[in-house]
């Protein structure tokens, strides 16, 4: 009887402590999404007058024939798919070459994580110059190696705005995933490979049997992670391009902006915010599913 | 870790231990190489843009481009404090900054303890909730915020920031707290329950003095998140004289029509990170130890 009151005052206390939190979850994550859930079957806009008018789906199915909105998402997939990509493989390159023991490997490390910390839209600044079509220094550096003839406009030019994002956004996130992917190297016990090399196995055939699948969870959670924020990215792309040049650029957090602050449709960006919403899940669901699989799989290996 | 694969099987011994040193010496080389691409990969742009502030704007629009500058001027920094309120831009972005990050380690940490020790009922979902919502993108949540921000009439409040980067803090701290606290030995409380304490008592005057570093580390990276926040600041502040870095700068872009002002913007964006840059040297190891840490319990 006691014990159980003891422990019921326990867990009453618990709940308190939790409770600040909790609410300032609620009430920051929870609530805009359903407030946006709810609001996406409504039109307000500048046609209704700013007023609420119950709608049902029309905005749904509005968004099914909008090609602006399918042209962001595609882009929105074409940035995700090859930053996370490029990402992954410069990180891990920096994640196995920092974890080499070398004179000034603190000093190194501390530069390879700078560009992380900086603020993503003052940085996207630096890439707007450095890019720059009259002044810019990779023009000028280009030039003067013979790769190119005249200045290229690369944020002005639908063929290469994409990709220039893309340049920035490596830059800035790289360190982020060669972080992970270093304290997944160190968890490996070097006796392993020790045992591969007696084996006779070479450096390249360890990274292959070894490195890898013992790196695999992390390189799952680092790309999870920079999924998600790479599927939602907005300050980079709003300071650099705006979305332009005509829409090339344009994401679909990009699209939700200008549609809710520009163009007044809360009603629409609602819908918005629910379709992406869902889709980001969906995505993280099957990366979870595989995370859990994975670590699975890794549990029946270490107990046999 | 720090030899090179062993796999030396001495037959004609003069001729393979030349190649063998040839060997090491290209691999030396490579390492050495690969070193200085990421260094170089890592600081190029950041050089730039200092470069960048500290030349004539003559210099800045040489065609082609003036590498090290001609003559060291400190006129666009003087520029940038002369005409907006710059001290306003970075108070304002301190200010927010570090009232979040206290508020996010006040309410976070108590909640970080609950879920490691007290085996609350439906703690497991909890959890799993916090580690969902690190993965939201802000996007998804400004235009609900929005509305709470006008409901509360907090437009153009500190407050329409400070909540919501507590909140968007609140789950890396409490997983890296967390975890903190796992890993202390459970003896302490026990003892201090003999000695008559009460949970809050214990947290405040016995965990605390513990968790210090810990609290560092947390605090370090909720300051930097909040100091770089972007679509929260553009929309629910629109008075200049409250605006914080990111949009300031941002918006230094897009103002002049004409002539964007490169060297204004350089000079800004390096006083808006050099805050950044100093925490990043001093607290290195913290912050990487953070964000593992954060990552991997995920």
């Amino acid at each position: 009887m006691r014990q159980d009151s003891l422990r019921q005052r326990e867990q009453r206390t618990g709940w308190w402590l939790v409770a600040p939190a909790l609410l300032f979850l609620i009430l920051i994550y929870a609530y805009p999404i359903a407030r946006s859930i709810g609001l996406s079957l409504f039109s307000q806009n500048l046609g209704t007058e700013l007023q609420p008018v119950f709608t049902g789906l029309s905005n749904y199915s509005r968004m099914a024939v909008d090609g602006r909105f399918w042209q962001s998402l595609g882009n929105t997939t074409l940035f995700t798919v090859l930053s996370v990509l490029l990402e992954l493989l410069l990180g891990l390159g920096i994640a196995l070459v920092l974890n080499r023991s070398f004179r000034g490997r603190g000093v190194v490390r501390t530069i390879a994580l700078l560009p992380w910390a900086l603020p993503t839209a003052l940085i996207a600044t630096t890439w707007t110059w450095i890019f720059n079509d009259q002044f810019g220094v990779w023009n000028d550096l280009l030039l003067r190696l013979g790769l190119i003839q005249t200045g290229v406009n690369w944020l002005g030019d639908p063929n290469w705005a994409l990709w220039t994002v893309i340049a920035a956004d490596v830059w800035k996130t790289t360190p982020f995933i060669a972080i992970l992917l270093l304290a997944g190297l160190q968890s490996i016990p070097a006796d392993l490979y020790e045992a591969h090399a007696i084996d006779g196995a070479t450096a390249w055939q360890s990274f292959w049997q070894i490195t890898l699948p013992l790196l695999l969870p992390q390189i799952l959670i680092a790309s999870l992670f920079r999924f998600a924020q790479a599927f939602g990215i907005f300050d980079l792309i709003q300071v650099m391009t705006g979305g332009g040049p005509g829409g090339a650029t344009e994401t679909v957090s990009i699209y939700i902006y200008a549609t809710i602050m520009r163009y007044l449709d809360f009603g629409y960006g609602a819908a918005l915010v629910v379709v992406t919403f869902v889709i980001l899940s969906l995505a993280v669901a099957l990366a979870a599913w595989g995370l859990t699989r994975l670590r699975a799989a890794h549990n029946l290996g270490d107990s046999r | 870790m720090t030899q090179l694969s062993p796999r030396q099987s001495s037959r004609s011994p003069s001729s393979r231990s030349n190649r063998r040193a040839q060997v090491v010496w290209m691999q030396r080389l490579g390492f050495g190489l690969a070193i200085g691409a990421i260094v170089g990969f890592s600081l190029a742009p950041i050089l730039w843009q200092v470069l960048t502030s500290v030349k004539t704007t003559a210099d800045i629009a040489a065609i082609p481009n003036v590498y090290l500058p001609r003559q060291f001027t400190a006129e666009h920094y003087l520029e940038i404090f002369r005409r907006q309120p710059f001290f306003n831009y970075m108070l304002n972005s301190f200010l927010v900054a570090s009232l979040s990050t206290l508020l996010c380690l006040a309410i976070g940490t108590p909640a970080a303890y609950a879920l490691a020790r007290l085996r609350l009922p439906g703690e497991s979902a909890l959890l799993a909730g916090v580690l969902i919502v690190t993965l939201f993108p802000y996007i998804l949540l400004f235009l609900g915020l929005l509305e709470l921000v006008r409901m509360f009439g907090l437009a153009n409040h500190y407050l329409a920031l400070i909540v919501p980067y507590t909140a968007i803090n609140l789950p890396l701290t409490i997983l890296v707290m967390r975890s903190f606290f796992q890993q202390l030995p459970r003896d302490l409380e026990d003892s201090a329950k003999v000695d008559g304490y009460n949970t809050l008592q214990m947290l405040w005057q016995i965990l605390l003095p513990l968790t210090l570093p810990a609290l560092v580390t947390t605090g370090i990276l909720a300051f930097i998140a909040a100091w770089n926040e972007f679509i929260f600041a553009l929309t629910f502040i629109t008075r200049e004289s409250m605006k914080t870095i990111p949009v300031a700068v941002a918006q230094l872009s897009g103002t002049a029509v004409f002539e964007i002002p490169y060297g204004a913007l350089a000079a800004a964006t390096v006083v808006g990170t050099l805050p950044l840059v100093v925490l990043v040297l001093l607290f290195q190891r913290r912050i990487v130890q953070g964000l593992t840490a954060g990552a991997v319990k995920g």
